[in-house]
Formats: C-alpha cells, structure tokens, sequence
C-alpha cells in the first residue's frame, strides 16, 4: 500500500470536509464529529452534486443539492425511493498522529467514471 | 547469585519484584533504586489522598518489611544518573553497582507547556506524592486554584482541590473534556457533572502565560483573559522518561523500544512501564503494565511469555462522575454506532461496532455495564444476534427501550413550560392534581397553552407523564427521525432547561443519533443561536452550504454572489466593483434580481474570497441572497422623487435593512417599503410590507409571495418612523423566539393568532424587551460575514491537496 499524506486533520473543520484534486475528479475528505475521516468521489451520482460541501452528521453525508444522504462506510445512498440507485467510491484513509493519509494505489487506479 | 538492578520503584517494577521474588527468591540479589525518598505505593490512589478519602499509608503497597523479607537492598531517594554498558554498572548519587541483569522503570515525566512563568513557585505537576502534600498544603490557604488540562489528571487533581475548599477553573485546550477517552456527549455530561461541584470548565482555551511576581497569581488565556491563581497545576500530558537509556546508546523511539520479552537493544538490560515502547504503543494506564511486569519477570527466570498489547479501559476516580470508555471508539473506517440516552437519569451510551464486533464503547451516568462490554471487546466476541438489545446491557437481552418521554419526565417542577403565561410544570402538576385531567382543564385552570398554543405538545406529554395511560397523547409530528419532539417542543425545551449547546440538546432531549442529521441540525444550531446569542457560537458545520459560504450554490457547483444594495438603491462605484469583478472573475452571468439588486452567477467556489474581498474594498456587503435571514428592503423611490410620495419610503427602506441585516430568522425575511398605497414596492406581499400614508405608516406582516400568495394582514398603524422601525423590530424578534424552523412568517402567524402578536407589540414592556433582545443578538451577527471568511477562512475553501501529479503516475 501506498500511503500519501494529504494534510493535517484539523484542515478539516469538525463535521466538515475539504476536497483533494486527484487527475480523475475531486476526492472529497469528511471528518465526524469524533476525530475520524472518511475518503469518497466528490461528485453525487444523482446529479453530479459537490459532496464535499454538504452536511456530515453521524458517518454519512448529506448532498447539498437534493439532500441524497450515503453511509461514508459503504459509500451506499440511504433511504431511496424504489426504483433509485446510488452509489460513490469510497477509498481507504488513515490517521496517523493527525496526520490524514490516503491510499495512492486505490486513487490512482479508479476510473474516470 | 547473579546481580539485579532495578532503576525507579514504581508501580511496574513493583509488580515485577512480587512475581519474581515469589516464583523464585533466590534468583537474584537485588538492589533497588528510586528517585523518590520512599518505596513502592499504589499511585493511582494519589487522587483519594488529595481528595482527603485516603491517606498515604493506607496506599503503600511495600513497606520495609516486605523488601526485608525478600532481601530487597532499598536505595531510596538516591536518583541514577548514568549507565555504563562497558562495565556493566550504574551510577548511582552514591556511587556505583554493577549489575548482570538491569531493569529500566523510570515511568513518565509530567509535561511541561513551554509558557512563560512556568517555573514560578505555585506551579505544581501532579505526578508523586510530594506534589500531591503540595497541592494538600497549597489548598489550606484557600484561595483559587487554575489546573491546566482537562485530562484523567487534571480533572482529578480538580475534584481534590476543590473538595479541600478550593476555587477551582480547568482550563482545557479541546473542545471538550478527555477527549482522548471520550466523546463530546459524554465530555457534556461529566462537565455538567463537574460544574454542579462548583468547578469551572474552559474549553478550547489556550494558555499564554503563568503570571505573578514572584510566585504564581495568575493564568493569562489566549484572547488576554486572566484567571486569578494562587496555585496553578500543570496536567497537560506525561512523556517516557528516557534520558537515562538515551545516554547509554539504547535505542529510544519516543520511549526506550523493548521486544515482547521487555528486552532494550541491550539484551542485558531490560525496561517496563510508562518509559516503553512496544510496537509503535506507549502505556499511560497499569492494566498493560502488569502484563509487562509478568512478561519480565518470566524473562528474567528464562521461561518463555510474549507481551500482547490488548485494548483498556477508563474510568475517573471522582466521586459522582461515572464515566467509562473503552477499545476505539474513535478513529476509524467501516464503524456503525448505537446511541442511547435517558436524559431523565442523565444517561449516555454509545457503542461503536465494526462488523458484527464491538471495538469501543463509551457510557456516562450508569457504567454498570462497562466490564461486560469490555469483555466483549476484549474477547471479540460476534455480536450479531444481540444487536438489537446490545446497548441495554446483559441484564436486558430482549428488553426495555428508550422512552420519548423521559425529556419531559426529566423537567424540574419549576421549569417554564408555558412561556407567555409564565407556567411552570408544577402548576401544571398540581392542577393535575387537583382534577384537571384534560387540555381545556389546563388552560381553564393554569392558562398554561392558552395563549400562542406553541407549548400544547409540552403540556399534554405533562398530562401523560403525570396520568399515565389515562391521558392519550395525540401524535405529534417530530422534528426527524432522530428525537420523538416536535420542534415546537424542542424551543421550549432549549428555553426553560437553558439548554446552550447542541451537545445539550442531544443528551438532555433524548436525541437517538450521535448529532443529528441535516434536517434537525441547521434547526437546532438556529434556535441555540436565537435563545442564547451570546452563550452559543453559530455552528457553520451545521448549516446548508449556502449559509455556511454565504453564497448560492447552482446547479454546477459554481456559487452565485450577491452583494447588498441597501434598500434597492445603488451608485456608480459599487456598479463599476461590480463590473470589475464580473471582469476578473469570469463571472458568465450578471443579472437584476426580482430583489433590487445584482446577481453574480457561476462564480468559482476557489475564487470566493477574492471576489468577496474586492467587493468588500469597494464598501458591499453580504447579501444573504441564501439565508433563512434577512433578504431585501424592497422600496419604492417615494418622496424624492414621486409627485405621490407621502413619506420618506427609500430612507425608512434602507434604516430597515441597516438595523435588521445580518439576522437569522427561522425562515426568510423580505420587506418592502411602499411610498403610497399605489404600492409599487409590493410591499402586501411581504414579511413586513409598509405603505407610507399621510398620516403616518401602515405596518402589514405575514405576507408571502412565493409557493402561496399571502396578502399582509395589519398589524397596527403608527405615526412615526421611529415608531415604524420599533415595531418592525419586536415583530422580526418575536418570530425568531417562537416560530419552528422553516415557518415562514405567515405560517407562524396563523399558528399562533395575530391577536397574539398585537398583544406582545403592543404591550411597551415586551415591545422594548424584544428590541433590547434583538439589538444583543446583533451585536454578534451585524457582522459582514464575507470579511471575516475572507480573511480568516481563506484556505478552507482550496483543495486540501492537489495529487493530479501522483495519481497519474
Ligand atoms: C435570484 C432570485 C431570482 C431572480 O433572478 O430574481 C431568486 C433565486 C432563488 N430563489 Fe427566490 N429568488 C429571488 C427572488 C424571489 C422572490 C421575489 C422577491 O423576493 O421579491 C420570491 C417570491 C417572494 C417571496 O419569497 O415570498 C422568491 C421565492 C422563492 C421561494 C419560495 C418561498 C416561499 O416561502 O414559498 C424559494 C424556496 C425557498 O426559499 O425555500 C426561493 C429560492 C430561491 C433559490 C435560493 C433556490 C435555491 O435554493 O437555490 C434561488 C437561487 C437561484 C440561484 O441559483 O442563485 N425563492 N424568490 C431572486 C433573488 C432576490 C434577491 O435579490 O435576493
Ligand atoms: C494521580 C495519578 C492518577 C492515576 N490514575 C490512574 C488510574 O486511575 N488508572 C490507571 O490505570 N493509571 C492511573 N495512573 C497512571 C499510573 O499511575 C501509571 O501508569 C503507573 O504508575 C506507571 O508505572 P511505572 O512503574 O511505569 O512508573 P511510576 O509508577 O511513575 O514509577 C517510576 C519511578 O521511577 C522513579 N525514577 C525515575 N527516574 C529515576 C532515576 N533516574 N533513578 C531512580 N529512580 C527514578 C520515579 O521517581 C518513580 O518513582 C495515574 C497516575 C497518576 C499520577
Ligand atoms: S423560480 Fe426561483 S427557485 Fe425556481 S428556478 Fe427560478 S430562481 Fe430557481
Ligand atoms: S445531485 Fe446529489 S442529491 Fe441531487
């Protein structure tokens, strides 16, 4: 595995997110209320909403344009109509004495869709 | 025999000598040396003996006679000061003694915040005995006392201090108590547990410097506070104390590194304890230590063991905070949450389970579960078919659920209940009592919801909870799925339990989540902000992106801006600002809103702070185009210029919008200023819609023009401007203290009867406590937000990294 460090947690406001640039789209980077993260696609497969700027309770996220809320564990959209499908990558992070690493191999192989 | 030397009489090395002397006694001749001038006693009972619940000889765990026994050779109060691998000695103060075999034991070194005055006599580590007679000694005088850090330790040190009469503040740099052991409910908990023993909590307060001429008098906080302290104790954290190993050429991490056996780089010298580390893992608490000291003592008589770091578990020794925590309940991925709470019992659980295993938990108030659960942990047991009912324990396997009702259960009888009447759930009570056993023998009897209605679900779940299954609760819609209140309740609630924080509100009202959830929050972060503006700090993290960037987010992603035009009224500067940026930042649409001012669509989320700081230069503010708050001052150009004109409408337009701007409101405020009833401003179908007549101002309120078209209804008329701005005040102040979130005005309005709110603004007392009331909130939010992101949060609004360059290869 390669780790690469991407920033400290506390770039990350508390219930918050930032986002990365990675040469296939944004990575979006969630931080709970308790001192963890989760790494996801940015981008909602509903209508392409910007994840990283939605409400992050619990360990799900909530998008900002149509209140699609997904599990950050699974990456799963909860709570669809019948009939609806939704799903965002998900990629492996870790916390290392506050600082916030990401998986290189899983970013760099993911498709562009 | 083979000579030991055993460095630091502590509790691991204590452990090591009774496993080693009782398997075999004869193995070694041992000599024992400690800093300290005494032997081996039970330090984690320090805290009862500055509490005064203990006293030192009731913790020694050897005494002489026990090393006399098993011809232990004592060294104490003679402090090593150096190790001499060649040889095979250690120096002691008085002089050297070989050894064969050497333990390191030296524990951890208090640490130390590299502040000015931290020297000072006054300032006291908590460590060992003699600081604990310190502190004993200190406190005789009375007096305050500032413990810095609001750790395991520094809360102990609290506890004891201020039952021997101190007057004690921790000052903690986190947002909440032990955070490395808890979570921020249970940190709420223990610190209203910690306050109702009179001791003062800081949170997120960073220490400058220890004051005093000549001993400590006083801790200065960042932000230039000052905290009187006749004694001031350093908590802040422990380090291995390695200095010893260091010197010699082991090999030291951040503390001496030993193998499975114990075993340093030297396969002669072996070390235990809090100067350890194993695997990358230091050690702050003994259960690990005295697997360590089995593992050595084995060691040391060539029988083969291997040190295993398992998980811990906390507890505080304060007496009336029960707290316990266990395994990771923090950090982490693929992690799925049971959250329980009984705010009746002031009960917190939560436990943390990754697959079908629990690997954390943390409880407050009721830890009778705690060794059964971390037993669990420890054992990994599948927990798969007790999931449902895991979180009541081991005693309720099939039993027992929370109880929407304990919030209200919980009230004190002289809790608020009905705000507009004064009624406290006492009287409700006792006219309970005394026969009322229905809602219109309530309000016959008390007046309690007789009045705006908004507290009618508090007094029925009263009625419930007082008759039981006499009285049939109507269902009432919660605010989500994460509580069983309406919001209506919730207000009341937040008012009358000065509920000031959102951690509070989930605890104390019962939340079943960990925090919420994208419809209660923003909900709950607006009526924490209305009720307590100074207490409670808005909470961006819990607001919708549009509030949270103070712009529009589209369809796209991009942002629309949109800056203040004050009353609908412009000139040629700000046209040209705005002109300048549209040109700067490739802004692809510039439109006239149906507001009276310009629109600025398709701006770059990373271009936010650069477009608003060149706004702001040209002297624009916010608009608030996206908030539940104060929109536009819709006017009509009025006497200036209209041969109709009866009053000023553009200057009371723009004296409205510059008393009122900045404010949150449950839902959108419009206004609109019409010089004459031709009413070219719309101004019927606003929030507060006035029309300028000759004799003065029409106010009308709760109109709407959006998804229902509502025509104003008249609130009263008045004579003078002044008049005008007062009463459109108290009416924007009264809706923020009682409307549900997402009410527009004339939702409200009908809730609760327009004769209601004539009442209240007609009646001068309340009219002035609204305005006083609405001013002091102000004083917080007529703020351009814009500045301050601008400036201070700049860099949240880039990528936290760019790896384009990385993931390409
Ligand atoms: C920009 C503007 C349209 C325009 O180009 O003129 C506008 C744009 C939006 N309006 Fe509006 N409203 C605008 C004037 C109005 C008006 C007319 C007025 O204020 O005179 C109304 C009817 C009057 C009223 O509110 O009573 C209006 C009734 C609404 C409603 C329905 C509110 C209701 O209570 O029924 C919504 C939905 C909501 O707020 O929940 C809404 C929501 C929205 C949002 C914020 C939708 C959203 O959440 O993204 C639109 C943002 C567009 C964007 O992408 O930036 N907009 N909107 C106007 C901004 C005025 C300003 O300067 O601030
Ligand atoms: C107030 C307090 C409350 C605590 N409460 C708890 C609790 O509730 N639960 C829990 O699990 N843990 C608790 N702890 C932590 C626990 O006490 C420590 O984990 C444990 O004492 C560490 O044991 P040790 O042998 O490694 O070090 P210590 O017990 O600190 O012993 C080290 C000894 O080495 C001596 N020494 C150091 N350098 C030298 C030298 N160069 N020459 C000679 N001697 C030297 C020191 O003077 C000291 O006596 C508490 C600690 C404190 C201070
Ligand atoms: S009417 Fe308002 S909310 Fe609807 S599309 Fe137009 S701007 Fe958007
Ligand atoms: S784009 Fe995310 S919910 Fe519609």
């Amino acid at each position: 595995m390669s780790w690469i460090d991407i920033g400290h947690i506390d770039d990350i406001p508390l219930r918050g997110a930032r986002k990365i640039k990675t040469s296939h789209g944004c990575v979006a980077l969630f931080r709970t209320g308790v001192d963890e993260v989760f790494a996801a696609s940015d981008a909602c497969p509903h209508k392409g909403g910007p994840l990283s700027e939605g409400i992050v309770h619990g360990q799900s996220i909530t998008c900002p344009l149509h209140n699609w809320v997904f599990d950050l564990n699974t990456g799963q959209a909860k709570d669809l109509a019948p009939g609806e499908e939704g799903h965002i990558a998900t990629y492996p992070v870790r916390l290392d004495e506050g600082r916030i690493l990401i998986e290189g191999a899983k970013l760099a192989s993911r498709s562009a869709a | 025999m083979k000579k030991l030397v055993v460095i630091g009489a502590g509790m691991a090395s204590g452990r090591v000598l009774e496993h080693l002397t009782d398997a075999d006694p004869d193995a070694y001749e041992i000599t024992l040396f400690n800093a300290e001038t005494r032997g081996n006693y039970n330090r984690i009972m320090l805290s009862p003996v500055l509490s005064g619940e203990k006293t030192y000889a009731e913790i020694v765990t050897h005494d002489s006679d026990w090393y006399a026994a098993r011809n232990v050779d004592c060294r104490f109060g003679e402090q090593i000061v150096g190790i001499d691998r060649e040889t095979k000695t250690v120096m002691g103060e008085h002089g050297p003694v070989p050894y064969d075999k050497l333990i390191i034991a030296t524990g951890s070194a208090p640490f130390i915040i590299p502040v000015p005055g931290k020297d000072l006599p006054g300032v006291i580590s908590y460590r060992d005995l003699d600081d604990t007679n310190a502190m004993i000694e200190a406190s005789a005088k009375g007096g305050n006392a500032v413990v810095i850090g609001g750790g395991l330790l520094g809360l102990e040190a609290a506890a004891g201090l201020a039952l021997r009469g101190m007057s004690v503040t921790v000052v903690h740099l986190n947002g909440h108590l032990m955070e490395r052991q808890l979570d921020e409910a249970a940190g709420y908990l223990l610190r209203k547990d910690l306050e109702a023993k009179g001791i003062s909590v800081r949170t997120q307060a960073t220490t400058r410097a220890i004051i005093g001429d000549g001993r400590a008098e006083a801790v200065l906080l960042e932000g230039d506070e000052t905290l009187p302290a006749d004694l001031v104790v350093m908590a802040v954290g422990i380090r291995p104390e390695t200095r010893l190993a260091t010197d010699a050429g082991l090999e030291v991490a951040r503390g001496i590194e030993v193998n499975a056996q114990m075993q340093t780089s030297d396969s002669d010298i072996y070390a235990v304890g809090e100067c350890v580390e194993f695997d990358g893992n230091l050690f702050g608490l003994v259960a690990p230590l005295y697997d360590q000291a089995k593992v050595l003592a084995h060691a040391l008589l060539d029988e083969a063991d291997a040190f295993v770091v398992k998980d811990v578990a906390t507890k505080l020794k304060v007496t009336g905070c029960d707290l316990f925590s266990a395994g990771d309940f923090a950090e982490g991925e693929g992690r799925e949450d049971i959250v329980f709470r009984d705010p009746a019992r002031g009960i917190y659980k939560r436990l943390v389970i990754e697959g079908d295993k629990l690997v954390g938990a943390v409880m407050y108030g009721d830890t009778a579960d705690g060794t059964w659960f971390f037993g669990l942990i420890k054992d990994e047991t599948e927990i798969d078919d007790m999931r449902e009912t895991l979180i009541f324990g081991p005693a309720f396997q099939g039993g027992d659920t929370a109880d929407p009702l304990s919030a209200v259960a919980a009230l004190p009888r002289d809790a608020e209940v009905c705000g507009c009447n004064g009624i406290c759930k006492g009287t409700i009570t006792d006219a309970i009592a005394n026969g009322a056993t229905d809602l219109a023998a309530i309000r016959a009897t008390t007046k309690a919801s007789a009045s705006c209605g908004t507290c009618t679900g508090l007094v029925e779940q009263v009625l419930q909870v007082t008759l039981g299954d006499e009285f049939v609760l109507p269902t009432a819609q919660p605010v989500c799925g994460c509580c069983d209140l309406t919001h209506e309740d919730v207000r009341r609630l937040i008012k009358s339990q000065e509920l000031k924080s959102q951690e509070a509100v989930w605890q104390e009202l019962g939340w079943k989540t960990r925090n919420g959830c994208h419809v209660c929050r923003p909900a709950i972060n607006f009526y924490l902000l209305a009720d307590w503006p100074v207490e409670y700090r808005d909470d961006p993290q819990s607001r919708f992106v549009n509030e949270r960037k103070h712009a529009n987010i589209q369809k796209d992603g991009t942002f629309s801006v949109v800056p203040r035009m004050w009353g609908g009224i412009t000139n040629p500067d700000e046209l040209r600002a705005i002109a300048d940026a549209a040109d700067k930042y490739n802004v692809p649409t510039v439109k006239v809103t149906g507001g009276q001012r310009i629109d600025l669509l398709g701006v770059k989320g990373e271009d936010l702070p650069a477009i608003w700081a060149d706004l702001n230069k040209a002297g624009m503010v916010s608009g608030h185009a996206y908030s539940k708050g104060l929109r536009t001052v819709k006017t009509c150009v009025g006497t200036d210029h209209c041969r109709f004109g009866t009053q000023d409408s553009t200057g009371l337009g723009i004296k409205l919008e510059q008393v009122l701007w900045g404010s949150w409101t449950p839902h959108k405020v419009k206004l609109g200023v019409s010089g004459c009833p031709r009413n070219c401003a719309e101004s019927t179908c606003k929030d507060v819609g006035i029309i300028c007549v000759d004799s003065g101002y029409q106010i009308g309120v709760a109109g709407a023009a959006g998804m229902d078209l509502m025509e104003t209804q008249r609130l009263c008329d008045v004579a003078t401007e002044q008049e005008a701005i007062d009463v459109t005040v108290a009416f924007v102040q009264l809706y923020r203290e009682n409307a549900k979130y997402l009410d527009r005005t004339y939702k409200w309005v009908a809730k609760v009867g327009l004769d209601w709110v004539q009442e209240r603004i007609a009646d001068p007392a309340e009219r002035a406590r609204l305005i006083a009331a609405f001013e002091l909130s102000q004083s917080i939010y007529r703020k351009d937000p814009w500045a301050e992101h601008a400036q201070t949060q700049a860099a949240q609004y880039q990528p936290l990294a760019d790896l384009t360059l990385e993931a390409a290869e």
